[in-house]
């Protein structure tokens, strides 16, 4: 692999806290390494800038390999940058060239208020999470493991919809800021296993009511969130959440 | 002094016995206790979640903004557990065996012992739950060979496995947030412990997004806060791992264990320049399949494809026969340092050895597919074609994060890999109740010395989480609150909160009030390199006088000339990470003060002093047989208490894996 640096501008979102208007401030940064990580760039920038003496760019970021769902920046137009399949910490300045101009913004939706900068606040998700994304069980009265057989192809799609890291691009995505894909990915992942067959209906109806409550919007199928979604979270989960919120809409006794 | 609470009675019998004679909470004076769980990864998250179920009243923190972002989250590879489900021999005795010799004998034989018993539940806990463990087509579970046994016992989600568990934990933690017994707490940050009348009763902590200092009551306080890795700046943990909260709770006496226990993990991606922020695991599980090299030719300018394979030096296998590629971490952590000092390492850097998977994607993976569907004599392409689809679909996102990376194909070209940082062994002294030497504070999971020794098998770390969260805990606690039903919740006014509350503020205004002309980052990144060099893998006397000397001149420049940017009252990640910085230098220094004083090598331990003829780790039991549980005195001065190790069912030997 061919490594390169390159001068770059940036133009990032700043915002004080949720209660005052942001705007964009333009940076330049010099001799970015092709090898560094894009939150590695913005790590140089901050450098630059407490040298500067002026204040940092504030972003979430943790585990920077692309599985906790911490880092949510809006790249150029698109949650997470160019690369497919990638999240933020991962997309590599590869994907740039000397002289780009590089635009970046929170996630933006009315359920994920900005806290500051580039941190958005998805306390949403987890309350999603709280109306019904799990199986009721309490610790210590589990069978054994082996006595629940499952067919490994369900298997297989329950761990393709459980990789989902809640970090939000979907939402980011979509233009009418729906949490579908999200909603879908746990929705199937519990009800294709048949541990999580005595909830289905419940589990359904109140994750769907609770993201109402939170003000994400309606899904119209554009695919958007498909599209962006690092861990490539199928739209089919969106196809089986459907069926199964009609399902128990209309069997669920009121 | 040191009581480790060990029951009386047979190995195999006391953790049943305990539980069968231990104090128990009714439910109503349940309701009334209140337990602080700081830090919800699969300690705390399970921990809280067990709690909850049992009917405490739970308060949980985390400092990022959802307890599903916690590292256990990055774990890879998979969990132990002893179910013998592949019929080679494995057994509790086996698991617990394999855990104290991988350990090189430095753990607690009545711990890792409870820790083999209870593994089997933790796979049952968590397929209840729903975690989606890889399975056979027949739809049972399906196991991996992990490093350092001799048995297939790691239970696995591809190579999310972490993810898997703690998302499993997270939710059954959500679901009692929802039920009302768990109050979760995120973007909070623990600054210090509180303690009245010698017991732990709260804890001051920063609200990260407004930057206002809180006080919060706890009839009992469980850290699981996790690993202290990131001291040497660069390590496999996430950028916001911080030792923070155990060290708060050593300073208000908490004996710290063996801190120089640190695993350096064999396979983790290069260092490619000044500008890396963190270093990336690849799983252990890829040991299975994928052989280690070198060439046999110093400073070998070829390709690696271009090398022929009778100039390839499969350096573990020949050093090791017994255990090949699945030697425990440290034997081969140190065996790829040995052939780059020599002079063979490849890549640009010459620190980095290969990892190469052709071999097994023809021979193993390649051969069995072509024989399910029924191929005759297949050219090597047909292999090569349907072995990466079984590499896929075991390990595809490894290959994919590896490629993101380095912006190499690694189903075409060998991985490029080297030792990191990935795991500290050491952590708060506990007894066998998981309390630490103050009264009323636990310390659970990676943050607590306890299970595994001086070197830390692999896939073991999840399984202790979960082991001391889902069920060692529920019934520790319960010992102790037993006798606390008659404290009524201590308002927060108490003066004792109000002084750790000035102390705390006091420390941020100073922090805030060096405006000096040096960032943090650059601060951190010295310490590291400090660490790196004279306490990583290799130690010696002389390197480590002179790293303690290096330290504490840091540890003035930062109280001198941090730089910190903002205001205390807002959010400020400037100051989040001065916070956890000032700390990691104070335990620097301690580290390498324990590694000094442990004049023999064992596990991740290794002195340069203290080797035997082949470069093997050479312990000296008549003199270390210990824990070394630092006691706090005051700045840069601790005193050493020792907790000596009694091996009553396995006599410990050399470790060999030849």
């Amino acid at each position: 692999m061919e490594h390169y640096t390159m001068n770059l501008t940036l133009k990032v979102w700043k915002q004080k806290n949720k209660d005052v208007r942001g705007s964009f401030e333009t940076y330049r940064v010099k001799d970015i390494s092709s090898e560094m990580s894009f939150l590695e760039m913005f790590d140089v920038l901050n450098e630059q800038l407490v040298h500067e003496g002026k204040e940092p760019i504030a972003f979430d970021h943790d585990c920077r390999e692309g599985i906790c769902g911490m880092c949510s920046m809006y790249i150029n137009g698109r949650p997470h940058g160019p690369w497919h399949g990638t999240t933020t910490c991962q997309l590599h300045m590869r994907a740039f060239k000397d002289g780009d101009t590089i635009v970046v913004e929170p996630w933006r939706a009315n359920s994920f208020a900005v806290i500051k900068d580039l941190i958005v606040d998805r306390g949403a998700f987890d309350r999603i999470i709280q109306a019904g994304g799990f199986i009721s069980v309490n610790t210590g009265n589990a069978q054994d493991g082996n006595n629940i057989p499952i067919e490994k192809e369900k298997a297989d799609q329950a761990f393709a919809a459980a990789a989902c890291i809640g970090c939000g691009a979907c939402v980011a995505a979509c233009k009418n800021s729906s949490a579908m894909l999200f909603v879908s990915a746990k929705v199937s992942h519990l009800a294709l296993l048949p541990q999580g067959a005595p909830e289905k209906r419940t589990r359904v109806l109140n994750m769907i009511a609770q993201m109402d409550k939170e003000g994400f919007g309606a899904c119209t199928n554009t695919g958007a969130c498909e599209a962006v979604c690092p861990k490539e979270i199928s739209l089919e989960n969106i196809a089986r959440l459907n069926k199964e919120y009609l399902g128990a809409a209309a069997t669920i006794d009121k | 002094m040191l009581d480790s609470k060990i029951p009386p009675g047979k190995l195999e019998d006391k953790w049943n016995d305990y539980k069968g004679h231990v104090k128990l909470v009714n439910p109503a004076n349940k309701r009334k206790l209140e337990v602080i769980i700081v830090g919800t990864g699969l300690a705390g998250a399970s921990a809280a979640a067990a709690l909850g179920e049992l009917g405490y009243r739970v308060k949980a923190y985390c400092f990022q903004d959802s307890p599903r972002r916690a590292h256990s989250i990055a774990a890879q590879g998979g969990i132990n557990a002893a179910k013998n489900y592949q019929n080679d021999g494995d057994s509790v005795f086996r698991l617990f065996y394999d855990t104290i010799k991988g350990g090189d004998y430095r753990a607690r034989e009545s711990n890792v012992h409870r820790l083999a018993e209870v593994s089997v539940n933790i796979i049952d806990q968590c397929v209840a739950q729903g975690v989606p463990f890889a399975r056979e087509y027949g739809g049972l579970l399906n196991n991996r060979s992990f490093g350092g046994t001799q048995v297939k016992r790691t239970f696995y989600a591809a190579g999310q496995t972490g993810q898997q568990l703690l998302i499993g934990a997270y939710q059954a933690l959500e679901r009692q947030v929802a039920l009302g017994n768990v109050t979760m707490y995120s973007r909070h940050e623990m600054l210090d412990i509180v303690k009245i009348d010698g017991k732990a009763r709260g804890i001051i902590c920063r609200n990260l997004v407004t930057g206002e200092l809180e006080r919060h009551f706890g009839h009992a306080v469980l850290l699981c806060s996790g690993g202290y890795g990131n001291v040497f700046y660069l390590s496999t943990n996430a950028m916001g791992s911080n030792v923070t909260a155990a060290w708060k709770a050593h300073k208000q006496g908490a004996y710290f264990g063996n801190p120089c226990f640190t695993q350096i993990h064999p396979t983790c991606i290069p260092v490619t320049g000044d500008h890396q922020s963190k270093l990336t695991l690849m799983s252990e599980s890829l040991r299975n399949d994928g052989r280690i090299w070198v060439p046999k030719k110093k400073d070998d300018p070829r390709k690696a494809n271009d090398i022929p394979e009778d100039e390839r030096d499969y350096y573990l296998e020949r050093r090791y026969p017994a255990f090949g590629n699945l030697v425990p971490r440290d034997v081969a952590s140190r065996a790829a340092k040995e052939r780059c000092d020599a002079g063979y390492g490849v890549g640009t850097t010459k620190q980095a050895v290969y990892l190469d998977f052709k071999y097994n994607l023809i021979n193993k993976y390649g051969k069995t597919e072509a024989g399910k569907q029924g191929i005759e004599n297949p050219d090597q392409e047909t292999l090569i074609r349907l072995g990466k689809e079984v590499v896929k679909e075991e390990y595809g996102n490894l290959f994919d994060m590896y490629e993101k990376i380095t912006g190499e194909n690694p189903y075409e070209v060998p991985m490029r890999i080297y030792p990191a940082v990935h795991y500290t062994m050491g952590g708060l002294w506990v007894d066998y109740e998981l309390m630490t030497s103050v009264t009323g504070l636990y310390a659970l999971g990676e943050c607590n010395f306890s299970d595994h020794g001086a070197n830390r098998l692999g896939a073991s770390a999840l399984m202790q989480g979960l082991a001391d969260g889902y069920f060692v805990i529920p019934y520790t606690l319960g010992n102790y609150l037993a006798d606390e039903i008659g404290t009524k919740p201590i308002p927060t006014t108490h003066e004792a909160f109000v002084e750790a509350e000035k102390a705390v503020a006091d420390r941020i205004n100073k922090l805030m009030n060096i405006k000096g002309k040096q960032s943090v980052e650059s601060l951190h990144k010295r310490l590291g390199k400090i660490m790196w060099e004279k306490c990583g893998m290799a130690r010696n006397a002389q390197g480590l006088k002179e790293a303690i000397d290096e330290i504490r001149a840091l540890k003035k420049e930062f109280w001198s000339d941090v730089r910190i940017p903002g205001e205390i009252n807002e959010m400020n990640p400037e100051l989040d990470k001065a916070n956890r910085v000032a700390d990691f230098i104070e335990l620097g220094e301690l580290m390498c003060i324990d590694a000094l004083n442990r004049a023999e090598s064992c596990g991740g331990h290794f002195r340069e002093e203290s080797q035997t003829e082949d470069g093997e780790a050479l312990r000296h039991d008549d003199q270390f047989m210990y824990v070394s549980a630092w006691e706090y005195k005051g700045d840069s001065d601790w005193q050493l208490n020792k907790e000596e190790l009694n091996y009553e069912v396995i006599k410990p030997t050399q470790r060999n894996y030849k």
